[in-house]
């Protein structure tokens, strides 16, 4: 239960000297009551039980018209964050130039071309049907037709993909009967996603949307089961900043074959192929959940929940791997491989560590790294004050445990679940039941993701969907050494003096994931909470404005 | 290759627009209204319009931008969005209270046909709408034209909504400066006060969008156009308004509803173009040009004859804004350059792409004119016939990096380098910027590529 601000524990815990009900009630005071009361559910005071039960956190629930908060779209998760990264696909977007437009290139998603051999990339490409108003009342099938004809003609791709904005679903383009009509006339893939912007509340329905689509897609289609030992899949990595090569460097130096990953440095090729692997691996269980639990009962491919942000969480992650594997070889290049790994990081953070011990942080940032980069902070010495999602469900903040208690409202529902059945052929149990139970009484645990509440300390601020007026007064009230948003919120919190990482696009920098990635972070935040532009911001005479002396001509 | 599937071979294309040139209307709008001040721009519909516009404006100008939205979900998709956006309007102005709160629609909202001033009617009935609080709106579909339309329409509104004419003329000048950035509409407005001129600007982003830093956030910084300027603005002698397709909407409304008379001119780049504004400035206020602007433009003139050798007869590809290319060409045919491929992604009409056909007249070899186009296009056009120099957004450097050409940034978007919102491209001290930028990417290039023979040292 959401503690009421009203309701007055005996003896509060202290966040930074302040009392965090006191704060929830400021943060509170000045909106209408009805959207007090919304917004009351949705800023929990954390507190773990010792059977590691949390307070309920109201999240995943519309946006308030007008409070300003930090959510994209539906389409900006399916055709941004998922499919984007994959760079053989021409991704067209069917609708007016504004969605494809700040979809090109911003997100910062790393790709390496020539690691498959055509060397497709249509990444640095932006295609659009730039629906006119013709369209909006004839309907916009001939043009998108013409489009798919067109990119096809120009480029010959091995796939397009067709992105529904806003105005197609409200007109009632069939896209998908449209996209059905090319596969068959030019003989390459052609799907749609209906990822009209106003479906679901934020980007989280988009990713859903995403998923099902590659999954009926994409997955699947080739069977070969190519060469190497350990063959895994890395879902919900995006490679913004190169995270994913760090990640690739590590696999490969311990003998682990990356199948395909979901989807920074993609490839379509390795989508269709990546049922084959023996274990999918979850960094960003918001975004892509869906595929790893639809892999899982048709194909029979078993998930666990990794984190390789943070050189601890990483070694960690990387343990799993070879605990799941349960080979003698495997298990010793992994310990072989950390061991070598760590000094450098250990002798990094050491030398940053004066300078950044006892710093506060607070982190509001998409469905994972709210929670992930907290780990980053801990090895720095820092606290993290307050964090929240961006688009999370209950499960991320919670953990997947309370999935069985979370009601589907209206705007989920609307989101299709594709019902799955384990292939008839092809469903290949990885693992038995009996191996599975004896994994997890050694500690490994699948399908499983204990979310951020548990690992956050009682007393800290958990706030979903954070409004531009409750940055603002945590600013005020706390004054964090550092604040982690995205690019709208990265100079509204600079102009208070107190520096913004961006945690979506790293400010252009990265990679911050795996063991070179943590040094890189290390480097950057001490960076940023020991920059001297913040003293600079009151110049001599506002300092000391008095006059002591006047100068004259005798 | 970063563009590595861009081809020579041109294919007529009807449907597929590849690398646009242009964005949506939605974003002008919020350009626009933050020119405003004390303004909060609304987006009405769904919240990935209003987040990816704040976002590109911020990658833009690395400033706060603020705007909120109706966010709507499939239920008010279907419904409309009368219900969202009375919600919203209560909670601005309840937590964030400006003075004035500009919504401007989405092709979503145009498209389920909200209409904003019968929802604005409803908001006040039931008084959501604080006494001396101001709403206003345009409507701006992303399936017309472009972010200069949104801009336009928006600049027009202020007009529709406020402008009012007291029945007596003040002394006055109205400047609409156009879709251009804060720097640029300071300098506008500098160079008509150095003639002392009174002067309404509108909008007007400077100390909006190019603010100090003193670790106090404003929300609502000094910067913008008050209401109470739009106001009078209707009891101004006269309008100018600079770059036909940004800026005419609003001069024309405005001489409509309060009879005061507007002149259309270009955008004040280069020479010429600074001179036609500085003349009609002279003649509508009845003043005499000061000689600090004669000194000036005399700088801009030395400059130029001392630097033509470098600049002469070098080719050219610009892709931006319809007013911004047209006036930007005119600079270069002016300085004995030859612009030959030309884009503009935004549609501007048959009377534009003649003033561009009638500004290239003079360049001694045929050019290619594409209005609207894309930037996919735009390179095709490189890739067959290579150029000394390319202008264009932080968009080109993909191209001017794949085909090693020396890139000048201009326009919107730039989300690379540090300038653009506090060093203007305008009038004659503008001018002189812009040709230092022309010949540092030209003489950058002349020295990077010198053998250790023909090395210079004073150019």
């Amino acid at each position: 239960m959401a503690m009421g601000a009203n309701k007055k524990p005996a003896e509060n815990v202290k966040l930074d000297r302040q009392d965090p009900e006191k704060v929830k009630a400021r943060l509170l005071a000045k909106y209408p009551p009805k959207v007090a009361r919304k917004r009351a559910k949705q800023i929990v005071i954390n507190k773990v039980e010792p059977d590691g039960k949390v307070p309920v956190i109201n999240s995943n629930v519309r946006t308030v018209p007008g409070l300003m908060g930090q959510r994209g779209c539906c389409y900006a998760g399916c055709k941004g964050v998922v499919l984007g990264p994959t760079r053989d696909i021409i991704n067209i977007t069917h609708g007016p130039i504004g969605c494809g437009y700040y979809s090109w290139l911003t997100r910062r998603n790393q790709t390496d071309p020539d690691s498959t051999a055509d060397g497709h990339n249509f990444m640095t490409y932006c295609f659009s049907t730039d629906m006119q108003d013709e369209e909006i009342i004839f309907g916009g099938e001939k043009k998108l037709k013409q489009a798919i004809q067109e990119a096809y003609d120009n480029f010959k791709p091995k796939a397009i993909a067709v992105f529904s904005t806003c105005p197609v679903g409200l007109i009632g383009d069939d896209v998908h009967a449209v996209c059905r009509e090319m596969k068959a006339k030019l003989g390459i893939n052609v799907f749609g996603f209906s990822c009209e912007g106003y479906k679901g509340v934020s980007q989280s329905a988009g990713h859903h949307i995403a998923n099902n689509g590659i999954f009926k897609h994409v997955v699947g289609l080739d069977d070969t089961i190519k060469d190497g030992k350990y063959r895994i899949n890395l879902l919900g990595e995006y490679n913004i900043g190169g995270d994913a090569f760090e990640i690739e460097r590590l696999f490969e130096r311990c003998g682990i074959t990356l199948v395909s990953s979901y989807s920074g440095n993609s490839s379509i090729d390795a989508f269709a192929n990546s049922h084959t692997a023996d274990l999918n691996l979850i960094m960003c269980h918001r975004s892509i959940n869906y595929v790893a639990e639809m892999m899982e009962t048709k194909f029979g491919v078993p998930w666990v929940k990794v984190n390789f942000i943070g050189a601890a969480a990483t070694a960690k992650s990387l343990r799993k791997i070879a605990q799941y594997f349960d080979e003698k070889e495997l298990t010793e290049r992994v310990e072989a491989v950390i061991a070598e790994e760590m000094p450098a990081v250990e002798a990094a953070c050491a030398e940053v560590r004066p300078r950044t011990e006892g710093k506060r942080a607070m982190l509001f940032v998409g469905g994972s790294r709210a929670h992930h980069y907290q780990e980053l902070f801990a090895e720095l010495g820092m606290k993290t004050l307050s964090a929240g999602y961006e688009f999370g469900h209950r499960d991320d903040y919670e953990g997947r445990k309370v999935l069985p208690d979370i009601k589907v409202d209206a705007d989920s529902r609307n989101i299709e679940e594709l019902e799955i059945t384990p292939d008839p052929e092809r469903y290949n149990p990885r693992i038995s039941d009996a191996q599975k139970v004896a994994l997890e009484a050694k500690g490994l645990q699948f399908s499983a993701y204990d979310g951020m509440m548990p690992e956050m300390p009682e007393g800290t601020m958990v706030i979903d969907d954070l409004s531009q007026y409750e940055t603002d007064q945590l600013i005020r009230i706390f004054k964090p050494d550092i604040f982690c948003a995205g690019i709208k919120e990265k100079y509204t919190v600079q102009k208070h003096g107190i520096p913004l990482k961006q945690l979506h696009s790293y400010d252009y920098g990265g990679p911050y994931a795996g063991f070179k990635g943590a040094v890189n972070f290390y480097r950057e935040i001490d960076r940023m909470v020991s920059s001297r532009v913040w003293q600079y911001m009151r110049a001599p005479w506002q300092e000391h404005p008095e006059l002591s002396a006047t100068y004259a001509w005798e | 290759m970063l563009l590595r599937h861009t081809s020579t071979e041109i294919k007529e294309r009807s449907a597929l627009t590849v690398n646009p040139a242009k964005t949506c209307q939605p974003i002008g709008a919020m350009y626009a209204a933050l020119g405003v001040h004390g303004c909060l721009p609304h987006s009405h519909g769904s919240q990935g319009c209003y987040a990816y516009h704040r976002s590109a404006l911020t990658r833009h100008f690395k400033e706060p931008v603020v705007a909120a939205t109706s966010a709507f979900t499939e239920g008010a998709s279907v419904f409309g969005g009368q219900a969202n956006l009375v919600q919203a309007i209560d909670n601005i102005f309840s937590v964030y209270n400006p003075d004035v709160i500009a919504v401007h629609t989405t092709c979503l909202s145009e498209t389920i046909g909200d209409d904003v001033p019968q929802i604005f009617a409803k908001a006040m009935a039931d008084g959501k709408v604080p006494d001396g609080k101001f709403l206003f709106h345009a409507n701006t579909p992303s399936y017309v034209g472009s972010h200069v339309t949104g801009f336009a329409s928006t600049t027009k509104a202020m007009v529709d909504y406020f402008a009012e004419s007291n029945g007596r003329k003040a002394k006055t000048i109205n400047l609409i400066p156009g879709y251009v950035e804060p720097s640029d509409m300071a300098e506008i407005r500098r160079i008509a006060e150095s003639m002392g001129i009174a002067t309404i600007m509108f909008p007007d982003t400077s100390k909006v969008l190019n603010g100090p830093l003193t670790g106090k956030y404003k929300m609502f910084p000094e910067g913008g156009v008050t209401i109470d300027e739009l106001k009078k603005s209707g009891s101004s002698t006269g309008t100018i308004a600079l770059g036909r397709i940004a800026s005419m909407p609003a001069a024309r409304a405005l001489d409509a509803k309060c009879k005061v008379p507007c002149e259309i001119l270009g955008l004040p780049i280069g020479l010429h173009g600074t001179d036609a504004f500085v003349d009609t400035l002279r003649r509508m206020a009845g003043v005499s040009v000061p000689d600090g602007l004669n000194l000036e433009r005399g700088q801009l003139v030395d400059s130029i004859s001392d630097w033509h050798q470098y600049l002469y007869g070098k080719r050219v590809a610009i892709v931006g804004d319809p007013d911004q290319v047209l006036a930007l060409t005119r600079f270069l045919v002016s300085l004995d350059m030859r612009p030959v491929h030309i884009v503009t992604g935004s549609p501007a009409g048959k009377k534009y792409i003649k003033s561009l056909q009638a500004a290239v007249a003079e360049v001694p070899e045929a050019v290619n004119i594409k209005v609207p186009g894309d930037m996919y296009l735009f390179h095709q056009w490189i890739k067959n016939d290579p150029v000394d120099l390319i202008i264009g957004n932080t968009y080109a450097k993909y191209i001017a990096k794949d085909e090693d050409i020396p890139l000048v940034r201009h326009g919107f978007p730039i989300y690379d380098r540090l300038g653009h919102s506090y060093f203007s491209t305008m009038g004659y001290r503008g001018g002189l910027r812009l040709m230092e930028k022309l010949l540092d990417a030209i003489l950058d290039c002349k020295d990077r590529d010198a053998d250790d023979i023909t090395m210079e040292l004073v150019m």
